[in-house]
């Protein structure tokens, strides 16, 4: 890369910043802004509260995404959703269970789900058995996450972080033991699989709304907003880079 | 108190580091590439250690399950056997052995395989079962686009279809398939910035105190 990138780069990163640090100063005080309806984070709300009511247990997985790569973003997403999940679950008699494909998001989810307990006051509740690596290659995560669908009494499953294809064989023990199914995934191939296969899928940049959507804080929405505004900057330069490349 | 200020030191930490690694991708300054460097490093050898706690966390989990009874039991059992057996078994022949090599070869792989082709079963059921749930446009769109991309990349009957094979398919795949992946990707991209942009200034910390 020459100077002159590496400088455009390094601006876009603080645009981006600068956009979510104005939006969040500017939103601290608003209401929840009018989201665009995903029914999928609708359905999701109702599944949790139905699960807390009969007993049932909620299975969130996490992928199979390292921490020090670039999936490992909607792993991060997904445990910010997890923080949110085992707050609204703390009550239930079967407290949420995580599976993950990496070590270090087994122990990641086990302290987001340690940390949930101790800020509602509620630590005795917590298992660091709930956070679990189920297995490392794709098949071996795939069959080990199956297997806690089928054998944990679970009664809804959010699917959020890295998946490859291996993620049909965990949409489809879901729908045999007709589980609630949301499920998004950064990876391409992953996400058609997902549209076909999950009850509730979650397609591109809809999977790293979900913090805003679940209320996890007014930077994930002001983080929503900023992504907006730098979308339309991406959408005009295409546009306007076509018409200069047709013009010229 | 002492775990908020703890909390506080491990961000101003997490801050620190994060802005020195991403300031020593785009500018060639020596002492924070070689910082950069040092503080990757650290992160591999990090993912190492976090993997076999995380094997520990594997084997306590199927002990308990094997504590608790039931058919699961079995399974867990075997796990565990499994998961020992090929462990000391690799690390007293080491890698290149012909035991650890049959292990992967005729155990490992053909289980994978066989997921591989219960996949593709489940897969082309889920495509049948899509219309029953959401019968919508979108859905239609989706499984036609995926008959024709299946019937033009094979042969049938040793013959290529016409127009699906040198028309429709190139078509589909390279025009409207590439746009929408495209951007969806532009959409992971911006997602994945705006996490990382969180996580670099210390507000979203779904983890940790």
């Amino acid at each position: 890369m020459n100077l002159a990138t590496n400088i455009a780069g390094m601006a876009f990163v603080f645009i981006f910043l600068g956009l979510i640090l104005i939006f969040s100063f500017t939103g601290r005080d608003k209401p929840r802004r009018n989201f665009r309806d995903i029914p999928a984070f609708k359905n999701l709300s109702r599944a949790i509260q139905l699960a807390v009511e009969d007993g049932s247990r909620l299975h969130i997985s996490l992928g199979r995404g390292t921490i020090s790569g670039t999936q490992s973003a909607s792993a991060i997403v997904g445990m910010s959703m997890l923080n949110r999940i085992t707050h609204v679950a703390s009550d239930s008699d079967n407290p949420p269970i995580t599976t993950s494909g990496d070590g270090s998001l087994a122990i990641l989810s086990q302290d987001t789900m340690h940390n949930t307990y101790l800020n509602i006051g509620a630590e005795e509740r917590y298992n660091p058995l709930a956070g679990r690596l189920v297995g490392l290659s794709p098949f071996s995560y795939a069959a080990g996450a199956l297997a806690n669908i089928y054998d944990e009494k679970v009664s809804a499953s959010v699917l959020v972080g890295n998946f490859g294809i291996e993620v049909a064989l965990i949409t489809e023990a879901s729908a045999r033991t007709r589980t609630f199914t949301l499920a998004g995934s950064d990876n391409i191939p992953a996400q058609a699989i997902l549209y076909a296969t999950a009850e509730e899928p979650l397609i591109g940049e809809e999977l790293f709304a979900g913090g805003a959507y679940m209320n996890a804080g007014p930077l994930h929405t002001a983080s929503l907003r900023a992504q907006d505004a730098i979308r339309w900057l991406l959408i005009i330069l295409i546009l306007g880079g076509s018409i200069l490349k047709f013009a010229l | 108190m002492r775990r908020l200020k703890g909390s506080i030191i491990s961000v101003v930490i997490v801050i620190a580091i994060g802005f020195i690694v991403l300031i020593g991708y785009f500018f060639d300054i020596p002492t924070l590439q070689n910082l950069r460097f040092v503080f990757m490093e650290w992160a591999v050898i990090l993912a190492a250690v976090v993997l076999l706690v995380g094997l520990v966390n594997l084997i306590s989990v199927h002990l308990n399950k094997v504590s608790e009874g039931g058919i699961t039991r079995l399974y867990s059992s075997v796990l565990i056997l499994a998961l020992a057996g090929t462990f000391l078994i690799t690390i007293v022949l080491g890698l290149d052995n012909t035991w650890p090599q049959f292990i992967f070869n005729y155990i490992q792989v053909p289980i994978e395989s066989s997921l591989m082709a219960a996949l593709a079963i489940s897969l082309a059921y889920a495509c049948a079962r899509l219309l029953r749930r959401r019968t919508n446009l979108l859905s239609i769109i989706f499984v036609i686009t995926a008959l024709v991309i299946l019937l033009g990349t094979g042969t049938f009957l040793g013959l290529e279809i016409p127009w699906i094979s040198d028309v429709f398919r190139p078509w589909l795949s390279q025009v409207p398939a590439a746009a929408g992946a495209r951007g969806i990707l532009l959409g992971i991209g911006l997602g994945t910035v705006a996490t990382g942009l969180r996580l670099l200034v210390g507000v979203d910390r779904p983890y940790g105190g």
